[in-house]
């Protein structure tokens, strides 16, 4: 890991790789190591040398003005960019030790192990049950009472079986938006993954489906390692252990969530969580 | 000037201007159904038949005719021909005299001012006969068995009860012709076919031989049995005849096999006729045509027209939603798609008499020339497959309407949200299997509307079906108990050709106009019939399958 910090306020983005908070992890505790990883749009760079670790078990937060490129390094996490005909990428991401974006690498494998939610909720248009169930009869699971326990199990895991259970059948698309983004982590928690990748969970939602999410993502970490973006600095400091505040497609500073919030090191973090950012 | 303009700012013109638009379509389909249904429906309405004096010229010596008035106009004097009777403008009407094989004359213009003494006896009966239409005239006699009856209580009762059984007998003697001995010939030809294909394969020895031989003999018995069976229910039919005395006053005697049925319009209650009327509407939906299709049913040309829509449908579903799946998933989209994508649609546009000609060319001719001399080679140079019928008919109609389906589905795909697909391979689903668990089964239902469309334009066409399978008249229906029982090289019938065929074709104008009618009206409600089936099954999938910004 890359351990040059610019300690001046002076802002020179070209200088800035990556973060100290890192030496702190132990090998065996990193779930997601990220070595200076270029993403291209075409010719557009859009993520620059970024050097990052995700911790195990843990809800780190990446945060950040719109476009700087939080949710597009998100979406490499379980190679979501690949629909993307023009991207382009290099450097590592490390899973579990073993790079993710070898072409070898089987993709549909890959996003079993490494989970997302997106910003708007998309359920199927398939019963509450189908929703839940349909990841693992994709792996082929068609066994009625496993899949009643782990559809039952995973709703409860994501808060919603208390809601829904007497109504399982019934179409996902009746559900509000909270009870949808909820059955779409319960969704995403079926197949048991290891990283949960959360994108903007909760910008869709009101203020009491929102609470839900993030006491959600508190349980959730005890099990699953969780990565979140979000525009609510609020809701990085409620719900994260680490933070990453990442501008124009370069990270400025990743730290424990309650130091970069109180201390920032770089005028860049401090400006942005303080509202000062433009 | 003022409260005009801010009229015209309020849009309140534009609505009438659209309301107007609407209600003009409105109209004119409502007309038009409205028209068609009127003309063709009351074809079937029994009509009182008159007998009256008729005088050609007033000082001519009279007729005496008995009919049916079917029409009336007023014309020009020497539009009339300059008669000899009064009046700048002559009164005319269109008479059904029937009789076809005395009279020569099915219809006839006569002057309105040469009838006299017009009445509407009860006693005047109207005899459908299989051939030679209409019979008008009064019954004087019967022969059942040999015992001759006139007039007494139970005359005309005896005469329909023996109508009855000899129509009974009759459907077993066509039953018997064409079902039973029918199948035999099929075998029959079968043998034979086995037989020529033994002696392609060089096979043809005396063992081989010898279990044809037997076969065959086998079929000869029961066809000869058939036969005698045959002769004693002709036998039983040909037994009794009645005699009419027709409007001259000549007597004429039918056998009871020619006729239909007998009834007597004039003294017929309004429950009579209706229940007459349904009689009739229910033989013209489920009987085959008689008469260069100018009577009886239609039967065997809405069998043809349904049966030729389902294959089509099921050739056409799944290429046209495969081929836009590809293009709209798969392919690079460039311009190579583009331009594939602007040729599919306009595929949609080529006159589909074109598809016709090339349905001819290359289904009938090359395809099926080559799978008759592959598959059938001891039945040429009788062709099999290699002349128009049912498969070529309707794979022509597949290929007619296969750019509908595929901008359909196209469209369907496009609306499919990127966020649901990327919910599924986010659970770790491939492409393929997003594309069948998900997308697919949400895109069924913009499918289905280019079924809608397709089944829409292919049961109303008419121009390439002459050319690849349809026919005035077909002897067999291509669906029969005949093993493989569904025979796609027959030819068939299909009622937008018996419109065309029964329109322009006929040989008898004035008879064959309300069926035209009648025809329109029933391919009309077919088309619809089978729109309404496929609307709803695409709203029960819509249903189904609604996303998330519709709810």
């Amino acid at each position: 890991m890359t351990e040059e910090i610019t300690n001046t306020h002076a802002i020179d983005l070209s200088k800035i790789r990556g973060d100290s908070v890192t030496k702190n992890i132990s090998e065996e505790e990193i779930c997601i190591k990220v070595n200076n990883f270029n993403l291209f749009y075409g010719e557009k760079q859009a993520l620059e040398n970024i050097n990052l670790v995700i911790p195990k078990k843990r809800v780190t937060a990446f945060i950040g003005p719109s476009g700087c490129g939080k949710s597009t390094l998100l979406r490499c996490f379980n190679r979501m960019n690949d629909l993307i005909d023009s991207v382009k990428m290099s450097g590592e991401i490390l899973l579990d030790k073993k790079n993710i974006l070898e072409k070898t690498e089987d993709v549909a494998d890959l996003r079993r192990r490494v989970g997302m939610v997106f910003q708007k909720p998309n359920p199927f248009p398939k019963s509450i049950y189908e929703n839940v169930a349909y990841g693992l009869r994709i792996q082929g699971v068609n066994d009625r009472r496993t899949l009643d326990d782990a559809v039952e199990k995973s709703l409860k895991g994501a808060a919603l079986w208390d809601e829904v259970k007497d109504r399982i059948g019934e179409s996902a698309m009746g559900l509000s938006g909270g009870q949808q983004q909820r059955l779409v982590i319960a969704r995403a928690i079926a197949i048991e993954p290891e990283v949960i990748l959360l994108d903007e969970p909760a910008s869709a939602l009101d203020p009491i489906s929102t609470l839900k999410i993030e006491e959600l993502i508190y349980k959730l970490k005890e099990d699953y390692t969780i990565v979140i973006v979000t525009h609510n600095m609020q809701q990085a400091a409620r719900v994260s252990d680490y933070t990453a505040y990442m501008y124009l497609g370069k990270l400025i500073e990743m730290n424990d969530t309650g130091t970069l919030f109180t201390t920032p090191r770089k005028k860049m973090t401090e400006d942005y969580i303080t509202g000062r950012y433009g | 000037m003022l409260r005009i303009k801010k009229w015209f700012d309020s849009g309140t013109p534009y609505i009438w201007m659209n309301a107007g638009a609407v209600s003009i379509s409105i109209i004119m389909v409502v007309g038009l159904i409205y028209l068609i249904a009127v003309r063709g429906l009351s074809h079937f309405w029994p009509a009182d038949i008159a007998v009256f004096d008729y005088y050609a010229e007033p000082e001519a010596p009279k007729e005496r005719l008995i009919a049916e008035f079917a029409d009336e106009e007023t014309v020009s004097r020497s539009r009339a021909g300059n008669p000899k009777y009064e009046g700048d403008f002559i009164k005319r009407d269109l008479i059904k005299m029937g009789n076809r094989d005395i009279t020569g004359l099915d219809f006839k213009w006569i002057l309105n001012a040469g009838i006299e003494n017009k009445t509407y006896p009860n006693e005047v009966m109207v005899i459908e006969r299989r051939e030679w239409g209409n019979l008008y005239g009064f019954l004087v006699g019967l022969n059942i068995n040999g015992n001759k009856i006139t007039e007494n209580n139970l005359f005309w009762s005896t005469f329909q009860n023996r109508i009855e059984e000899s129509n009974n007998i009759f459907d077993e003697i066509r039953h018997i012709e064409k079902d039973l001995i029918g199948a035999i010939n099929y075998k029959m030809e079968r043998l034979r076919l086995d037989e020529r294909s033994l002696e392609l394969n060089q096979q043809k020895t005396p063992e081989n031989l010898i279990i044809l031989e037997d076969k065959r003999r086998e079929l000869k018995e029961k066809y000869d049995a058939l036969v005698n069976e045959l002769e004693k229910l002709y036998t039983e039919l040909n037994s009794s005849s009645f005699t009419v005395k027709i409007a001259d006053g000549q007597e004429k005697t039918f056998q009871f096999s020619k006729i239909v049925r007998a009834v007597k319009p004039n003294a017929m209650n309004k429950l009579d006729k209706i229940r007459h009327y349904f009689e009739k509407l229910w033989e013209f939906f489920s009987d085959d045509p008689r008469e260069a299709n100018t009577e009886g049913g239609i039967f065997p040309a809405i069998f043809g027209t349904v049966l030729m829509v389902i294959i089509m449908a099921i050739i056409v579903t799944p290429f046209g939603v495969i081929a836009a799946v590809y293009l709209r998933e798969y392919a690079p989209q460039g311009p190579t798609t583009r331009f594939i994508r602007i040729a599919v649609n306009n595929l949609a546009g080529v006159p589909s008499v074109v598809y016709g000609v090339f349905g001819l060319g290359f289904f009938v001719y090359f395809l099926g020339g080559s799978i008759d001399e592959l598959f059938f080679p001891e039945a040429l140079p009788a062709p099999t497959y290699g002349t128009p019928g049912l498969l070529w008919a309707s794979l022509t109609l597949a290929i007619l309407t296969v750019p509908v389906v595929i901008v359909a589905t196209e469209e369907g795909l496009s609306r499919v949200p990127r966020e649901i697909r990327e919910g599924s391979l986010a659970l770790g689903a491939t492409k393929a299997e997003t594309m069948w668990l998900t997308v697919l089964p949400m895109t069924a239902p913009a499918m289905i509307t280019g079924l809608i469309l397709a089944i829409a334009r292919a049961a109303g066409e008419v121009a390439p079906l002459m050319l690849v399978g349809v026919v005035k008249m077909a002897p067999s229906l291509p669906l029969d108990g005949n093993a493989p029982f569904l025979h796609l090289d027959r030819k068939f019938m299909h009622l937008g050709f018996h419109i065309y065929d029964v329109g322009f074709q006929s040989p008898n104008v004035e008879a064959a106009r309300p069926l035209v009618y009648a025809t329109s009206f029933l391919l009309i409600v077919l088309i619809v019939a089978l729109n309404m089936v496929a609307i709803h099954i695409r709203n029960n999938l819509r249903e189904k399958y609604k996303s998330s910004e519709e709810s």
